[in-house]
């Protein structure tokens, strides 16, 4: 496995252990630090991506593991930031840390491309991540509000 | 524990444990003092604030060339306009980076879009910069208003003269000085380099703004680093970066205390990207900020370094605490609360009151040991270089840290250098709840980079964090009261023990510092003739730390939850019972107390319970509380009602328990007087996550000890609260207000549990005495 497809680009991984986690490829091997570390043990959401718009948590996920698989991290969600579901974090000054939401985003932006129209229950089951901050209320309504501009 | 020690503030105690350990080595230093304008235009309009409160104007070159002048807040207004602004606090969340500087771009009518933030280094000339205690708005507001009427007071000065009017004929709005009644303006740049020429007005002279002319004072504003964090570019701790790094992981002994025995330093070298192992000594005497110590892997990835570690099979001397286990411990704990302590407050004769009295309660209520758990675990990068001898010469930090100026404090012994040859830069923290202003993190990023020559960033992964804490404390708390006919207190005792945070500073601390007892025991709010309230003696045997809130998490949790279970021995309507029991509208007599007020002046801060009962008035009328009678079995409200950290707080909670006795919170109110506040989005953020920390603290917040150990490492086994255990909706209500500005931050935590288990014992008739709630069987049908 000497490439990963990230983001579009296909990217040179011949040097790194096949069992590294996905994380820590992206972060330390290809410099993209917007995916985040919380737990390692795909219990919090942080590391979350997209792998062929699937939900991923990237800190179990061994780079092996990826094959032709395209990636998308924060870096790629979209061209000027500017993804329904990042307008609607904006709209609702979601972030208070700030760390947990790229992860909580791409969560969301998953979630929504496969059900466009969630529940409140649909919202707390796929919205499992781990905020410490509290900002639980505002990313439901943010989850709303993007749904509504995806439509 | 002597008196005097106890009597230490927190801040007095670090400053003490500091001084003890401090090594004086004065060593020559190839960084240049930091020059405070780098960055900043030649020709700007410098203003320096002094944590005195005067200010002064200086030129570029005099501020680089002049060592004796002490800036500590400061402004710069560049040739074209520009406006800087330094944020000297830590964004972890709170806002603050935004919100101060707002406060001085407000009083300097500067338009936002030309102001630029510039974060900080730790330095003492700067005031406090630990983010910490709900202080950053108290502490700097009127500096920052100091600094903002300043620069714009002098652009004023500068365009009367230059118009050849009074300088009362000019008004300044949205960076440009107006003359009255005429068409003719002027623009912030057009009037930097006149300005510069004049002498700093005094602060007793400022024109300051009338506050019904703010733009952004109590306004609501997005966070400056919204953008930064929606697309993933913010920087933390974790992306910090030095040109050249490695990375570091440790193995720390599991047991606090503990040192290596054995390790296999051929098999961690033997993984590929190992470039090093390292052994780094036990700390010395009391924890403090020191680090562990243990066996540092060094690679040049995050994954080698920490496969690394898993290859070490370190044995451990785990020393004196390996005994420790929380369940006994506990026990131990509310036997001494069972038993006479030290008298801490008195009044009247409470033991006689109670009896004496018709009808006695009393009841223990505990809390279990709980982690910070932040977001981002504890991560710095240190470059520090040494000479061919090995002597530091220089050494530099990027931190996720909540004080840099502590970082410094500890750096420095730990390098032989003086603290302010520290450089410390501060990163966006992934959420700290106190756990980052304890900087023994950049203690071993330093200390492993002296040893490999080449930058390192050291990284704590999510076991190490759980792992090795500096813990909340663990503790009981026993009360018991005497009623009267109608069910009023008459008496009241209270009792707590729990391990001091003063242990983490002093080895031999083994009662609450009275700093501590006051976050909700000592000052006890209501109108009881007879008051006794004493403390009980309880060692450490893990590192102990403040958490968002800190004491206020279990002393207020059992003063609420006391007062709702009088109320219902009473047979009256627990709302109806907290506002009599509170009596006239008075404030509490804080030299009497003995209350610390944190260093609050009583003028500023008054202890004032009609503002305490204002907000549990508005929280119930907010809720509709009057209709807690008409609820089904399985629904409830709970009412509570605190001051913590100078603010005041009313929580409603509606709870339902499923007859199976499963919890969820539907819905909570809250009121929060905080006196003048800035950021008004900022503010209900901070309430709505304090509102649920205190759920998910109170729900499944416990870290247990086995062995010296904590049993949990990870978030499958220390549960916090998600998405689906939040509340359909938190209603906030902020009290407008133009009193001193108090704490928001943590304000919100103290009333929000006892809250929640209140609502449940409406619900249920059953009461949780001992958090967290998961642990009780409440079912019902």
């Amino acid at each position: 496995m000497a490439t990963i497809n990230v983001n579009g680009q296909q990217r040179d991984v011949t040097d790194v252990p096949p069992a590294t986690p996905l994380l820590w490829v992206l972060r330390d091997h290809l410099g993209l630090t917007g995916t985040k570390y919380g737990c390692g043990v795909s219990e919090c959401g942080a590391c979350t991506i997209h792998i062929d718009g699937e939900a991923v948590q990237s800190c179990v996920t061994p780079v092996s593991d990826v094959g032709e698989g395209k990636i998308v991290t924060i870096e790629g969600l979209s061209k000027n930031g500017d993804h329904p579901v990042q307008q609607a974090w904006r709209e609702h000054n979601v972030p208070q840390c700030g760390y947990c939401q790229v992860g909580q985003m791409m969560t969301c932006a998953a979630m929504l491309a496969a059900n466009p129209d969630p529940t409140d229950d649909d919202i707390n089951e796929g919205m499992w991540n781990i905020c410490r901050c509290g900002t639980y209320n505002r990313i439901r309504d943010a989850v709303k509000t993007a749904a509504k501009e995806m439509k | 524990m002597s008196n005097s020690t106890r009597d230490l503030t927190l801040r007095e105690m670090i400053e003490k444990s500091r001084l003890e350990t401090e090594v004086k080595a004065k060593t020559p230093s190839t960084v240049n003092r930091r020059d405070f304008l780098k960055g900043i235009a030649v020709g700007s309009l410098v203003i320096l604030c002094s944590a005195d409160g005067t200010t002064t104007a200086a030129r570029a070159k005099d501020l680089a060339n002049n060592q004796n002048l002490s800036p500590s807040l400061f402004v710069a207004v560049e040739p074209d306009g520009t406006v800087q602004v330094l944020a000297h606090r830590s964004e972890m969340g709170t806002g603050i980076r935004t919100a101060l500087p707002r406060v001085l771009a407000d009083e300097l009518s500067a338009d936002w879009d030309r102001v630029v933030i510039r974060q900080a280094k730790g330095d003492s000339r700067l005031g406090d910069q630990n983010t910490d205690g709900s202080n950053s708005i108290r502490f700097f507001y009127k500096t920052m208003r100091a600094a903002g009427a300043t620069a714009r007071n002098m652009l004023e000065q500068a365009a009367a003269n230059r118009w050849g009017v009074d300088v009362k004929e000019v008004s300044t709005a949205n960076h440009t000085v107006y003359l009255n009644g005429v068409k003719k303006k002027l623009d912030f740049h057009q009037l930097v380099e006149d300005a510069r020429k004049l002498d700093a007005p005094q602060v007793k002279d400022l024109r300051f703004k009338s506050p019904k002319d703010f733009q952004y004072i109590g306004k609501r504003f997005p966070i400056a680093d919204l953008d930064a964090i929606i697309t993933g570019e913010a920087v933390f701790g974790i992306d910090a970066h030095i040109e050249g790094q490695v990375h570091a992981v440790i193995a720390r002994c599991p047991v606090v205390g503990g040192v290596a025995k054995s390790y296999d330093s051929d098999s961690a070298k033997a993984v590929k990207g190992v470039i090093d192992v390292i052994e780094l000594p036990r700390f010395q005497g009391a924890p403090v900020f020191q680090q562990l110590g243990g066996i540092a892997v060094v690679a040049e990835t995050t994954w080698a370094a920490w496969q690394g570690r898993e290859a070490l099979n370190v044995q451990w001397e785990e020393g004196p605490n390996a005994d420790y286990d929380t369940e006994q411990f506990m026990a131990a704990l509310t036997n001494t609360v069972k038993k006479n302590g030290e008298v801490t407050r008195a009044e009247g004769d409470a033991i006689t009151a109670i009896a004496d009295a018709s009808k006695t309660l009393q009841a223990t209520y505990t809390v279990p040991h709980l982690s910070h758990a932040p977001m981002e675990t504890t991560c710095a990068v240190a470059d520090v270089k040494t000479d061919e001898a090995g002597k530091v010469i220089s050494c530099y930090l990027k931190a996720a840290t909540q004080n840099p100026q502590a970082v410094q404090q500890a750096v420095g012994p730990a390098m032989g250098i003086p603290n302010d040859e520290v450089y410390c830069d501060v990163t966006l923290l992934g959420s700290g709840f106190g756990r980052k202003s304890k900087p023994d993190y950049c203690v071993e990023a330093a200390m492993i980079s002296r040893r490999v020559k080449r930058p390192v960033h050291v990284t704590w992964t999510r076991e190490d964090d759980f792992q090795h804490d500096y813990f909340h404390t663990i503790s009981a708390v026993h009360c018991e009261a005497g009623l009267n006919e109608d069910g009023s207190p008459d008496g009241w005792l209270l009792r707590a023990a729990y391990p001091s945070i003063s242990s983490t500073f002093n080895l031999q601390a083994d009662t609450p510092a009275t700093w501590e007892a006051e976050m909700g025991l000592t000052d006890l709010p209501y109108d009881i003739p007879n008051v006794q309230i004493e403390v009980g003696k309880a060692k450490a045997h893990t590192r102990i730390g403040w958490l968002r809130a800190v004491c206020h998490i279990f002393q207020n949790f059992a003063v609420s939850s006391f007062a709702d279970e009088l109320a219902d021995a009473a047979g009256r309507d627990p709302y109806e019972y907290l506002l009599t029991t509170l009596g006239e509208d008075r404030e509490l007599d804080l030299t009497k107390l003995k209350l610390g007020n944190r260093g609050a002046s009583a003028q500023d801060y008054p202890y004032d319970i009609g503002r305490l009962k204002n907000v549990l008035r508005r929280v119930a009328n907010e809720s509709k509380w009057g209709r807690h009678n008409d609820l089904p079995k399985g629904k409830g409200l709970g009412i509570a009602c605190c001051r913590s950290f100078l603010g005041y707080t009313g929580h409603v909670v509606e709870a339902s328990v499923s007859p199976k006795g499963s919890v969820s919170v539907d819905n909570v109110w809250v009121s929060i007087d905080a006196g003048t506040i800035v950021s008004l989005d900022r503010v209900l953020a901070q309430v709505e996550g304090a509102t649920i920390m205190g759920i998910s603290q109170a729900m499944y917040g416990e870290m247990p000890m086995k062995k010296g150990r904590p049993i949990h490492s990870n978030f499958d086994g220390f549960q916090v609260a998600k998405m689906s255990d939040s509340p359909d909706s938190i209603n906030i209500d902020i009290v407008k207000s133009e009193a001193a500005p108090g704490g928001v931050g943590e304000t919100g935590i103290g009333s929000s549990a006892p809250a929640l288990c209140n609502a449940i014992f409406a619900a249920t008739g059953k009461r949780v005495r001992s958090l967290p709630i998961k642990n009780h069987d409440l079912s019902w049908g």
